[in-house]
């Protein structure tokens, strides 16, 4: 009887066969990561509690006890450093969402207007991207704090603009609305107002596909936009009353304050990442082949809608993924608010609520998983809409 | 392959780390007494506390603190760094080892105490919170400043004291915060806030670095207790010794009416048995402090006793001519009291 063939030549091929030795490397690769993660996770508790430094995350139900200068929630000394994490958060977006979409704006404007054929706006554009990307963001923050917005006058010697709006070293005062009598009506006129915008926009679409006629969407929704809730002003009286900012002692009450740090970061972020954004802009409209722009002027398009309908289109999909990469710099560039004392995630929770409570590792934990969500979730939101507007093959 | 090879560097590279932050947390003494000097954080920069001179020396109460340990130690006050730290960083940096001790105007707190895993080793400054104020505004009392903007420096108890005192007097403020106390006391001039609140010492010290120093005042209130010392790290309990009392050691000096000038002679000479056990003439208190016997004398004779100490610094003999007051010894009707070497 012939014997099978296998004893000493299968546990020879265990060590020499590739697949085996792939998984046994990655078992051993996973079991020393979990391994070193435990080791450091074990360590540091053995070491916080030897020291006695308190850890856990106890501390966010414990009242913080300091006032803050802008909160969009409402906020008071008695409230907890979790509420005070809150509020830093709500900052950090605030400037976040200011700063993409101003530099979205600037961006554009600035990246076309560098491939206008216009020799003075080309350089002007030129000039702007050269100087604003090339200085630290941390620098123009300063520029912006320190250098403008320092000038402005004291409180008593205030700038103002009517009855109303005054402008000092302490922040632009507006008139803040409150709602009245007429404000529901208004709210529906206004829901009513965007939904025929959106209704409009849509059959204006269709109509261009079916006939090619084009109609004067953006001037129809304005007038809609105004109209409807000035009209539904005007039957059911006025929607708000305003709560106008007066002179009181040492400062301005009443109405709404936007505060010198909040404008000086957000304009130095803005500008300093609408300077690169503009460039791949530039570079997106030059990615698409003057090709396109000969067929379409063929076809007898003018210049604005070549641009509209036929550039920027094609030119999204190359801008797209670098675009998501500067709204990233730009959400995680705001951290650079603390420098002048804008209380955003950074400075009061990584800052004040790290220093009142010492508890170091737990708030620094804190704060990066959320800067890691934002980020996160920018690019999932920007990814989605980059498949979206792809180069559909039909 | 590499990225296994990666893996595993890393992984060596991380373990060594940690087991180096492990065997760190070992006496404090022994790892000055090998590195040579004594690692000391101090302030970004506040007259009469710790800043520098024009050739860049640190001076001030704070840096003195950390000399006097340094002059113990070592026998010599100059065997000592300094690490400017902001308020926000200090405790991070005492925690983590990157300084031996905190000596930065700092407020000993019971949450500090016992919650950060922090000792105070003592009082080197009686101190309590106050308000500076520009005398265009005609403001005589601290009662009103309601509807103020004031200027704060972040992770302080001042910032809670400020809440807790507005709050209690049923008054409304807008608080500005900044990690420096140079950007507080630059927003004050600015106008940017309308009051300047911090220790009395600071606003005192700040007061004299603004371009017309003339045009401020310092509001009466004092609205609590900051005691100011050094800190250390928790559960080294040999070095919190030496701390201590090199501190205590100073102001028994000056109570024994002994100074910078007379301390080498009265070594020799004295008969008083409080000064010769101080001054390590008669028994070995240094040896148990784990610091040469003469200890007391190295210190005395470099950084001076705790009332020289005080006048070259903030009192009569700086810019800055703060009063003893609470400061003075406990037999001249302050708090300054030390147990005796015995």
């Amino acid at each position: 009887m012939q014997k099978p063939v296998t004893g000493p030549s299968v546990r020879g091929s265990m060590l020499t066969d590739p697949k085996i030795r792939a998984w046994a490397f990655q078992i051993l690769a996973v079991a020393t990561v979990v391994a070193v993660g435990w080791y450091l996770f074990h360590n540091t508790q053995s070491n916080l509690a030897q020291r006695g430094i308190t850890s856990g995350f106890a501390f966010l139900n414990n009242p913080a006890g300091f006032g803050i200068l802008q909160s969009l929630i409402d906020y008071t000394e008695g409230d907890t450093y979790g509420r005070v994490f809150l509020v830093g958060l709500l900052n950090t977006l605030l400037v976040s969402v200011l700063g993409i979409i101003i530099a979205t704006i600037i961006g554009f404007v600035v990246g076309v207007s560098r491939l206008s054929p216009n020799w003075l706006i080309s350089r002007l554009a030129a000039l702007y991207i050269e100087i604003f990307r090339n200085i630290p963001p941390l620098l123009q923050i300063f520029f912006w704090y320190f250098a403008v917005l320092r000038a402005m006058p004291p409180p008593r010697d205030s700038h103002a603009l009517g009855e109303a709006l005054f402008l000092n070293i302490r922040g632009l005062y507006l008139p803040a609305p409150a709602a009245a009598d007429g404000f529901w009506a208004f709210l529906v006129a206004l829901a009513i107002a965007v939904a025929g915008c959106v209704a409009v926009a849509r059959w204006a679409r269709q109509r261009r596909e079916a006939t090619g006629q084009r109609f004067p969407v953006l001037i129809t929704c304005l007038a809609l936009l105004v109209a409807l809730p000035v009209l539904a002003a005007l039957v059911a009286g006025s929607p708000f009353t305003w709560s106008v900012p007066t002179l009181t002692g040492f400062n301005f009450r009443g109405g709404w304050v936007v505060i010198p740090e909040l404008v000086a970061i957000t304009l130095a972020l803005s500008i300093y990442t609408a300077a690169f954004i503009a460039e791949i802009v530039r570079s997106g409209i030059q990615a698409v082949s003057h090709g396109q722009t000969e067929a379409a002027r063929s076809l007898g398009l003018r210049p604005g809608p070549i641009l509209r309908l036929v550039i920027i289109p094609q030119a999204m999909r190359v801008i797209i993924p670098p675009l998501t990469s500067q709204y990233l710099n730009l959400v995680k560039n705001s951290s650079l608010a603390a420098a002048i004392g804008y209380p955003d995630l950074v400075a009061l929770f990584a800052g004040t609520v790290l220093n009142q409570t010492g508890q170091a590792i737990e708030t620094i934990a804190i704060t990066m998983s959320v800067y890691l969500a934002i980020s996160l979730s920018i690019s999932l939101l920007m990814n989605w809409y980059n498949k979206r507007i792809a180069l559909v093959e039909r | 392959m590499k990225l296994l090879k990666t893996t595993l560097a890393s992984a060596i590279a991380v373990a060594a780390f940690g087991l180096s932050t492990q065997a760190s947390a070992g006496t404090t003494l022994d790892t000055v007494t090998k590195k040579g000097f004594v690692q000391c954080g101090v302030s970004d920069g506040l007259p009469g506390f710790s800043y520098t001179d024009a050739r860049g020396a640190y001076l001030g109460i704070d840096v003195d603190v950390c000399r006097a340990v340094a002059a113990a130690v070592f026998g010599d006050a100059s065997k000592v760094r300094f690490t400017p730290l902001t308020a926000k960083e200090r405790f991070t940096a005492l925690q983590s080892g990157e300084v031996d001790i905190l000596s930065r105007n700092t407020t000993w707190t019971s949450s500090r105490d016992a919650g950060m895993g922090l000792s105070f080793a003592g009082v080197t400054y009686y101190d309590g919170q106050g308000f500076l104020v520009n005398k265009k505004l005609g403001v005589k009392s601290a009662k009103e400043l309601d509807g103020a903007a004031v200027c704060i420096q972040a992770g302080t108890t001042t910032e809670l004291n400020l809440s807790d005192y507005f709050r209690a007097n049923g008054m409304k403020y807008t608080p500005i915060t900044y990690d420096k106390s140079d950007e507080s006391a630059k927003a004050l001039e600015a106008g940017r806030c309308d009051v300047l609140t911090s220790d009395q010492s600071q606003l005192y010290a700040q007061r004299i670095k603004l371009a017309v120093p003339d045009d401020y005042v310092v509001l009466p209130e004092v609205i609590s207790k900051e005691p100011l010392g050094p800190v250390v790290r928790r559960g080294d309990d040999e070095w919190f010794a030496i701390v201590r009392w090199a501190l205590f050691a100073q102001v028994n000096a000056e109570e024994l009416g002994v100074t910078s000038a007379n301390v080498e002679d009265l070594a020799k000479t004295s008969k008083n048995p409080d000064v010769r056990r101080l001054l390590g003439a008669e028994g070995e208190y240094g040896k148990d402090l784990r610091v040469p016997k003469d200890w007391a004398v190295k210190i005395i004779k470099q950084v001076g006793n705790y009332g020289e100490m005080f006048e070259r610094n903030v009192g009569q003999g700086s810019e800055l001519k703060i009063a003893r007051g609470l400061n003075a010894l406990w037999s001249k009707g302050g708090l300054q009291y030390a147990p005796p070497v015995r």
